[in-house]
């Protein structure tokens, strides 16, 4: 324990320093993840990050496997969203190597990809929620994520890291029955589910008053600290990678970007990113709405690869939206079967930066608030 | 403004300070600077009125085995253009600035690539190891990179396992 006066003048309340720990195993720290707290009674001082305990060498990896053979890798870069993921990977391989992928391929993924947004929405809010000591919240949403996880292992197997998207296609064609129990799900949600979680917790008094006004970051700091995604729209800033540099088939759909407008308090505070998460679920459902519409019915879903499958040499950073931000990959190709340099920019890893900046003089409760806001993922920080 | 006038616009305004300017797939334009001079290019390219690359999407490191580089992604909202500055370093001692003072949260990025490249960052406020433990000997993306045998005496190889995948393992390393 460090102990350290500040420069203030003495008296009976004389305040001291202290160091603690909080993690690398703590509920609220979203994965194994440390923060050293220097604290001074109630208050913080400073907050400062200590990543690394999931470092897999995912990018090391990626250099030993040939390039098909990353795809399940990406799954566990981001284990909440891993759709995401394997779309962002697969996108620049193919724009690297030039390869055409069915028209009816890229609705699937869209559909993938927003279900999973939803899915990761709901870990999101939903564990930040149970931070902060609302576990009902939490449970309410994790009921309508496992609709997410049947839906999901219709379409590909599995409930967990789904690995669908493959190089030039996804694995599976839509399933019997799923059309219409997705359909179903994305009504339940916009016309049921959110009503109900809105009474029960958006509009509670208690967490407006744990949220609003807590943990502001304006646009020009959260730009700086180069936030993206749901964290950078909280700010107000309404920058979306699907609208703005459109990829897959995300420029035929009309949705809209929430942005944080400070709707109880400040913009940028931790309730508007909040909110922009539980605002973003509709406008996910809008699309899978619209992409079950327009996908063709007739068509393949996957373009066939050489074998053996190379990539022409050259270098490409494509970045896409995932639900935490820029997910971005840049591929260095020198030709051969494997990957020479694959580079994984996350959202997480943007998101941890800001936390010693902003975590200074806030009482040590609302840290737990500005983490869950940020919405990070551990091992997505890590690879 | 599309990618062919970008490029010739950074050719004609850049053309001492930088080795070459191409044009990049994904509708990107790659930038090769010397390294003496690469904060002053990204200076230019964040603060010229008609340019505004403020957004640092990305940094990364790379071992082409014969030099190092870094590599820089910018991002203007206003031109809604990329660029990637790249920067090759000698590989025998691997140094470069920092772009800490532009983009402030590029200091992470740059730790992590310290962290697993040996490339040194001058005038980084903070140049520790990241993901790492910070008795971790060598730099584990580097090319010639050898596994280490055991960490703090624990072993990291199970020679049983990787003998039982024989022949099949090998071809997919």
């Amino acid at each position: 324990m460090q102990r350290a006066l500040r420069g203030m003048p003495m008296s009976k309340y004389s305040s001291q320093e202290m160091v603690l720990n909080m993690g690398p195993h703590h509920p609220s720290t979203h994965g194994v993840l440390r923060f050293v707290l220097q604290t001074d009674g109630e208050m913080m001082v400073k907050a400062v990050p200590d990543v690394g305990f999931l470092h897999r060498g995912i990018e090391k990896i990626a250099e030993r496997v040939p390039w098909q053979a990353f795809m399940p890798y990406t799954d566990r870069i981001d284990y909440v969203a891993s759709v995401n993921c394997n779309l962002g990977y697969a996108a620049a391989v193919e724009r690297l190597a030039g390869i055409a992928v069915p028209e009816k391929a890229e609705y699937l993924r869209v559909i993938a990809a927003e279900l999973s947004r939803i899915g990761s929405h709901f870990i999101g809010f939903g564990a930040l929620l149970l931070d902060l000591g609302a576990v009902t919240p939490f449970v309410h949403a994790l009921r309508e994520r496992e609709t997410f996880n049947d839906l999901m292992e219709m379409l590909c197997g599995a409930r967990l890291t789904h690995n669908y998207v493959r190089i030039g296609g996804v694995s599976h064609d839509l399933p019997p029955g799923f059309r219409e129990k997705c359909l179903g799900f994305v009504d339940h949600l916009e016309h049921e589910f959110l009503e109900e979680f809105n009474d029960l917790i958006s509009f509670n008094t208690i967490l407006i008053n744990r949220l609003a006004n807590v943990g502001v970051i304006d646009p020009e700091t959260a730009n700086k600290y180069t936030l993206t995604g749901p964290n950078l729209r909280g700010s107000g800033v309404p920058f979306d990678l699907r609208r703005d540099e459109p990829y897959s088939v995300y420029d035929r759909f009309r949705f809209d970007i929430p942005v944080g407008t400070g709707k109880f308090g400040v913009p940028g505070d931790c309730y508007d990113r909040y909110w922009v998460r539980i605002l973003e679920v509709t406008e996910s459902c809008r699309i899978i709405r619209q992409a079950l519409e327009q996908m063709p019915g007739d068509g393949g879903i996957r373009t066939s690869l050489p074998r053996p499958f190379t990539v022409p040499a050259g270098e490409i950073y494509v970045r896409t939206e995932s639900p935490r931000g820029e997910l971005g990959y840049y591929l260095i190709s020198d030709g051969g079967k494997n990957p020479f340099r694959v580079k994984v920019r996350t959202g997480s890893f943007s998101a941890m930066t800001i936390v010693e900046t902003i975590s200074q003089g806030v009482m040590v409760a609302d840290l737990v608030a500005i983490i869950g806001s940020l919405d990070v993922v551990a091992p997505e920080i890590d690879r | 403004m599309d990618q062919a006038k970008l490029s010739e616009m950074l050719r004609q305004r850049l053309s001492d300070a930088v080795v070459s300017v191409e044009d990049m797939k994904n509708d990107d334009t790659l930038v090769v600077v010397d390294k003496d001079s690469l904060v002053s290019v990204a200076e230019f390219l964040k603060n010229d009125r008609d340019l505004g690359f403020t957004t640092l999407m990305n940094h990364l490191g790379v071992d082409y085995r014969d030099r190092m580089a870094v590599i820089y992604n910018l991002y203007s909202a206003r031109l809604r253009k990329k660029v990637t500055i790249k920067a090759y370093l000698d590989r025998e001692k691997p140094e470069a600035p920092t772009l800490e003072p532009l983009f402030p949260g590029v200091s992470w990025y740059e730790r992590e690539t310290y962290d697993l490249f040996g490339i040194r960052f001058i005038g980084h406020g903070n140049l520790k190891r990241l993901l790492l433990p910070e008795d971790w000997e060598g730099f584990p993306l580097r090319k010639d990179y050898v596994y280490p045998e055991s960490y703090n005496g624990i072993e990291t190889k199970r020679s049983d396992l990787l003998d039982a995948a024989g022949a099949a393992g090998d071809a997919h390393v």
